[in-house]
C-alpha cells in the first residue's frame, strides 16, 4: 500500500462520523440482503407487496407479533424491512442512470466546448429551472403511477447536477498540460476523455452521487406520500407514511397515540439519508486534493 | 559603534512542522545569522531549504501546522519570540515589513490600492484618513508609480505585474520599517521588470537606510544586490560570508556546485557542472551532514554533524571537508 | 548540417478571440503571434526568447498544431502541416514532440510512469506490447531513472525526475524535432543543469533538433546555436548564438541581455533599464511595437513598422536603427 492509500484509510478510520456512516450503510445493506429472513414473505406472493395482516383499517400499536405495529392493515416491520430494498433499488438505479447521462452530457459539453457546450448547457439550465416535484407529478400523471414511472421522472430531473459538475471539472482539467501532452502524442479525443480526463474528474461526481442517493430516496418517498409513487400496498417507506396521513394528529386526546406509524418508517428514512450523507462527506474529505500533503 | 550591534539577530532558530501523521518535519533546524542596519543580506537556497519559513518565523507568521521550537529572534535587543501576539502585531509592518513573490495574490482584489496602503498607515501611525491618504500617495510616488493619486483609487487587477509589485513595496514601506524582508520579490516577473524592481529596492534601501533580507534562489540577483550571503540547504545554514567570499572562494561543496551548475549569461560554458540527485524530502533529511548523499567529498566522517567554523574573518562554513573543495576544480562534481 | 530546413514557418499568425456580452460576440482579438517567419535546420537548437506575453509559448503550440493557426503556413520536411486534417495530423505527431514547462501538471496524476511513456507508442502501434514495454524501460534508463520506477505515480517524484519522465515520453516516438517549452524554468537551480546536460546528450545521441523556448537568456546561451527574440507577437531579431550575445542589434535584445543578473559580483555591465511594461497584445502600439519602451526611438518608429531584414549573414533584425544601443562600454 502506498502512502496515499494509507493516509486515506487512516483518515476514514479516525473519523467517528465516517465510521457511523459506514456502519449505518452496512446495516441497511444487511437488512436489504436478508430481508426474507427478517420478514419472511408469504409463500407464492410477490414479496414486495406487504401482506394484509388484519381486516380492521385502524392502526394497531406495536405488539410481540407486529413489533412496529400495523398500519393500513399491513405490518409496519415488514414494510420497513422490504422498503429497504425498494430504497436501494430506487436510489441506485436512478443515481446510476442519471450520473451516466450527466457524465455523457457534461463530458461532451466540457471537452468539445463551443456549440456543444452552449446547446447542452442551455438544455441543462432549462431542466434545472423546472420545479422538480411539480414536473415529477405531471410526468407521473402522464406516464401513470408506479415505481418505474417515478424512477423515470426522477432520472429525467436529476442528471443535470452531475452534468454541471463534470463539465466544470473538465473545463479545468482540459487546461492541464498532460491533456495537451496526450494530444501532442497523437492520442484521439475519445481516448483522451476516457483515459485522462474522466479518471481525474470522476471522484467529485461519485461523491456527489452518494450524497444524492439519500435525497433521491426522500424524493421518492415524497412522491409515494403524495400518492403518485408506489402502488397500493407496495413495500416502500413513503407508502407506509402515506397510511399515517389520517392518523398523524393522534386522536382521543392523545397527540402521539399513533406515533409508531410515522416514527419507524420515518426513522428508517432519516437514517438512510444520514448514512449516505456521512459516507459522501467522508469520501469528499478523503479525496480532497487540498487536504493532501 | 553602531556597526557592532546588529539590527536583527536570528540565533539557533528551529521551526518544525507536523504532518497529519504526526511526523516531524524540521524545515528550519538551527539557523543563525544577523543583519546590520542599512545592509542587504541574501538568504539563498532551493525549494525546501527553509529560507521562506525562516522569513515567516521572523514575523512570527508560521501557520498552525508549524511551531517555532527554539532559538531567538532579537530585534534591537528585544526577543521577538517572547512578545505577546499584540506586541508582535505592532512590530509587523512598522519595524519589519515583508514583500512577497506573488504580487497578484498578496494584494486583496476587493480593495483599492490606496485603501490597502492606508490600512497599515492608519494602524501604525494612528493618522486620520486624509493624512493617511496623503502618506499613501507619497508611498506610491516613492516607488515610482506614475499618476500616484489616480492609482490610489484603482483596484489591483487594473495594475500590471510590475506595478503590483511596486504597490506592494509601497505598502511595505509606508511605515518606514527598519527591516524589509523580500521573499523572491522578482521571481514571477520578467527580466526587464525584474531589473526595474531590483533597482528600486536598492535605491530605497539606501535612501531609507533599511536592513534588507533578500530571499532568493537566483545567484545572479544575489551577486548584484547583497553585501553578505547566507547559503541554506535542507534547513541548515551551510555557508555564510561576504559576496566576494561566496562567489570567489566558497568553501562548501554545495555552494561550489551551485555556482558552477548555473548557466551564465556572460560566458559560454562547455558543460555545466551537475549536482547529482535532488533536494531531499524534508521528512527524510539524511543524518549528519544533510548534503552528504549528493556530495562528491562525502565519506564516513559526514555521518556526523559538521561544525560551524569561521575559516576567514566573517566567513563561516558548515562542512567537514571544506579544505578539500579546491579538488572539485580539477575533479569536477561527478562522483 | 544540410541545407533544406527541417521546419519552415511562414507568416504564422495566432489570434485568440475576446468575447463579451450575452451573445458572446467577438469584440476583439489577442494577437499572440502576429506574422512570424523563420526556419529551423536539422540538428540545430533554436532558442526562442522573450518576456511573458511575447507569444513564444503560443508559437510552440501553433507549430505543434495544439492550437489551430489563424493564418500562415508551417512546413515540416517540405510537407505543409498547417493545413492537415486532424486525422492526418497523427503521423506528424511522431516527428514533432513537445516537452512541457510544468512537470507537475504535464503528467497525468492517475497514471503510472511506465504507461505514461508507453502511451504514444501504443497509440501509433509502433511495436508489439512486450517490445513497447522494453523500449519504455530503456527510455527510463536513458533519462537517468531506473527501471524500478516503472510502476510509480508521478507524485512520488521530484520536479527534476518528473521532467525526465516528460522527456522520456517525448523521446518514445523517436521524433526529429522537439519543441521544449521552458523545460527547466520550474526546476530547482541545482537540478536545472542536470536536465540541460541531459537534453544536450540526448540531442547528440538521437540527432535531435530543438526549438528551445525560454525566458532565461543565460540558459539559452548555453544550449542554443541560434537565437530568435520575440516581442509582442513579432520576431525582432534572429542571429547565431555567439553573435547575438556579443553584438545584439535590436535595442530590445540589448536591454534583455543587460537586464540578466550574472552570478559574479565583479561583473560590470551598462544596465539598460527599460521603463514601463509590455503593452497589451490586444492593441499593440502603432509603428514599431517596441517604440513605447525603446531608449533610442525616433519619430519614424512611431509610424512605420520596421520589417525583419538581413543585416549581415544570418543576422536578421527588425529595427530602424539597429545597433544604436549597446550594453558594453563604460
Amino acid at each position: 500500500m502506498n502512502r496515499e492509500t494509507r493516509r486515506i484509510l487512516r483518515r476514514l478510520l479516525s473519523n467517528t462520523s465516517a465510521i457511523l456512516g459506514f456502519v449505518l450503510l452496512i446495516f441497511f445493506v444487511v437488512v436489504a440482503i436478508f430481508a426474507p429472513l427478517f420478514a419472511p414473505p408469504p409463500p407464492n406472493k410477490d414479496p414486495y407487496i406487504m401482506p394484509i395482516v388484519t381486516w380492521s383499517s385502524n392502526p394497531l400499536p406495536p405488539s410481540p407479533e407486529h413489533p412496529f405495529g400495523v398500519a393500513g392493515k399491513r405490518d409496519i416491520f415488514y414494510g420497513v424491512v422490504w422498503g429497504t430494498r425498494t430504497a436501494f433499488r430506487v436510489g441506485i438505479i436512478v443515481t446510476l442512470i442519471s450520473t451516466a447521462l450527466g457524465l455523457l452530457v457534461g463530458a461532451v459539453a466540457g471537452y468539445f466546448g463551443k456549440l456543444w457546450d452552449e446547446v447542452l448547457m442551455r438544455i441543462t439550465d432549462i431542466f434545472m429551472a423546472i420545479p422538480f416535484l411539480v414536473a415529477a407529478m405531471v410526468l407521473t400523471t402522464i406516464l401513470g403511477a408506479g415505481l418505474d414511472k417515478v424512477m423515470i421522472a426522477m432520472t429525467a430531473f436529476s442528471w443535470m447536477y452531475p452534468a454541471r459538475l463534470i463539465r466544470g471539472n473538465i473545463l479545468q482539467i482540459k487546461e492541464e498540460q498532460f491533456v495537451l501532452a496526450a494530444k501532442a502524442l497523437g492520442v484521439s479525443d475519445f481516448s483522451i476523455i476516457l483515459r485522462h480526463v474522466l479518471p481525474n474528474t470522476i471522484f467529485p461526481v461519485l461523491i456527489q452521487a452518494s450524497m444524492r442517493m439519500g435525497s433521491l430516496v426522500i424524493t421518492a418517498a415524497a412522491l409515494s406520500f403524495l400518492g403518485v409513487g408506489a402502488p397500493q400496498g407496495y413495500a416502500d417507506w413513503g407508502a407506509l407514511l402515506n397510511y399515517a396521513r389520517n392518523w398523524m394528529l393522534g386522536g382521543q386526546g392523545e397527540a402521539l397515540k399513533y406515533w409508531y406509524m410515522t416514527v419507524f418508517p420515518g426513522a428508517a428514512m432519516v437514517l438512510f439519508v444520514l448514512a449516505w450523507n456521512l459516507v459522501g462527506d467522508t469520501l469528499r474529505d478523503a479525496f480532497d486534493p487540498r487536504l493532501r500533503l | 559603534m553602531k556597526e557592532n550591534t546588529p539590527l536583527l539577530q536570528v540565533q539557533d532558530l528551529k521551526v518544525y512542522f507536523y504532518t497529519e501523521e504526526k511526523e516531524e518535519l524540521r524545515a528550519v533546524d538551527g539557523v543563525s545569522f544577523y543583519l546590520k542596519e542599512g545592509e542587504t543580506i541574501a538568504l539563498v537556497g532551493e525549494s525546501g531549504c527553509g529560507k521562506s519559513v525562516t522569513s515567516l518565523a521572523i514575523l512570527r507568521l508560521i501557520d498552525s501546522d508549524g511551531k517555532i521550537q527554539g532559538g531567538k529572534i532579537i530585534l534591537r535587543g528585544r526577543d521577538l519570540l517572547s512578545l505577546s501576539e499584540k506586541e508582535m502585531r505592532e512590530i509587523r509592518g512598522r519595524d519589519i515589513s515583508m514583500i512577497f513573490q506573488e504580487p497578484s495574490s498578496a494584494l486583496n482584489p476587493v480593495y483599492t490600492v490606496g485603501d490597502q496602503i492606508m490600512e497599515a498607515i492608519i494602524l501604525h501611525q494612528k493618522l486620520p484618513r486624509p493624512q493617511a491618504r496623503k502618506a499613501a500617495e507619497e508611498a506610491l510616488r516613492l516607488v515610482g508609480i506614475p499618476e500616484a493619486r489616480k492609482r490610489l483609487d484603482e483596484y489591483p487587477h487594473e495594475l500590471s505585474g510590475g506595478m503590483k509589485q511596486r504597490a506592494m513595496i509601497a505598502m511595505a514601506l509606508s511605515c518606514h520599517p527598519k527591516v524589509l524582508i523580500a521573499d523572491e520579490p522578482t521571481t514571477s516577473l520578467d527580466v526587464t521588470i525584474q531589473a526595474q524592481i531590483l533597482e528600486l529596492i536598492a535605491e530605497l534601501q539606501h535612501r531609507l537606510n533599511m536592513g534588507v533580507i533578500l530571499i532568493t534562489h537566483d545567484l545572479g540577483v544575489v551577486a548584484g544586490m547583497a553585501e553578505r550571503v547566507v547559503i541554506m540547504y535542507a534547513g541548515k545554514v551551510v555557508e555564510e560570508g561576504s559576496r566576494w567570499d561566496i562567489f570567489h572562494h566558497s568553501f562548501h561543496p554545495y555552494t561550489w556546485g551551485l555556482l558552477h551548475s548555473i548557466p551564465r549569461l556572460d560566458i559560454k560554458q562547455e558543460k555545466l557542472a551537475i549536482i547529482p540527485g535532488a533536494v531531499p524530502d524534508p521528512l527524510n533529511f539524511p543524518s549528519g551532514c544533510r548534503f552528504r548523499n549528493r556530495c562528491p567529498l562525502a565519506d564516513e566522517l559526514c555521518l556526523t554533524e559538521p561544525q560551524w567554523r569561521e575559516i576567514e574573518s566573517q566567513h563561516y562554513v558548515y562542512c567537514h571537508h571544506y579544505s578539500q573543495v579546491e579538488v572539485l576544480k580539477t575533479r569536477g562534481f561527478e562522483r | 548540417m544540410n541545407d533544406t530546413p527541417l521546419l519552415q514557418v511562414q507568416n504564422l499568425k495566432q489570434y485568440f478571440p475576446i468575447r463579451a456580452g450575452v451573445l458572446r460576440k467577438i469584440v476583439d482579438w489577442v494577437k499572440a503571434v502576429d506574422g512570424v517567419s523563420f526556419e529551423v535546420s536539422p540538428g540545430e537548437t533554436l532558442g526562442v526568447v522573450g518576456e511573458s506575453g511575447c507569444g513564444k509559448s503560443t508559437l510552440g503550440m501553433s507549430i505543434m498544431r495544439l492550437y489551430e493557426p489563424t493564418e500562415g503556413k508551417v512546413f515540416f520536411q517540405g510537407q505543409e502541416i498547417s493545413s492537415l486534417q486532424s486525422s492526418q495530423l497523427k503521423n506528424i505527431r511522431r516527428d514533432i514532440q513537445m516537452i512541457f514547462q510544468d512537470p507537475f501538471t504535464s503528467l497525468d496524476p492517475r497514471m503510472h510512469v511506465g504507461p505514461i511513456i508507453e502511451e504514444g507508442m501504443k497509440v501509433h502501434h509502433l511495436a508489439s506490447l512486450p517490445e513497447i514495454r522494453r523500449r519504455a524501460l530503456d527510455l527510463l534508463e536513458k533519462v537517468g531513472l531506473g527501471a524500478e520506477y516503472f510502476s510509480r505515480y508521478p507524485h512520488e517524484f521530484s520536479g527534476g525526475q518528473r521532467q525526465r519522465i516528460g522527456i522520456a515520453r517525448a523521446l518514445a516516438l523517436s521524433p526529429r524535432l522537439i519543441v521544449a517549452d521552458e523545460p527547466v524554468s520550474s526546476l530547482d537551480v541545482s537540478v536545472r543543469s542536470q536536465i540541460l546536460n541531459l537534453l544536450k546528450d540526448l540531442k547528440k545521441e538521437y540527432q535531435l533538433t530543438y526549438i528551445f523556448i525560454s525566458h532565461d537568456l543565460a540558459v539559452v546561451r548555453q544550449v542554443c546555436n541560434r537565437v530568435m527574440v520575440m516581442y509582442l507577437g513579432k520576431v525582432v531579431e534572429i542571429a547565431e548564438g555567439e553573435v547575438f550575445f556579443s553584438t545584439p542589434y535590436h535595442p530590445y535584445s540589448v536591454a534583455l541581455i543587460s537586464a540578466v543578473p550574472v552570478p559574479d559580483p565583479d561583473y560590470e555591465v551598462k544596465r539598460i533599464i527599460l521603463s514601463g511594461d509590455v503593452p497589451s497584445p490586444i492593441n499593440p502600439p502603432e509603428g514599431c511595437r517596441f517604440h513605447t519602451r525603446c531608449p533610442v526611438a525616433q519619430e519614424i518608429c512611431q509610424q512605420v513598422e520596421p520589417v525583419l531584414e538581413q543585416k549581415e549573414k544570418n543576422h536578421w533584425v527588425a529595427c530602424h536603427f539597429p545597433g544604436s544601443l549597446s550594453y558594453k562600454g563604460q
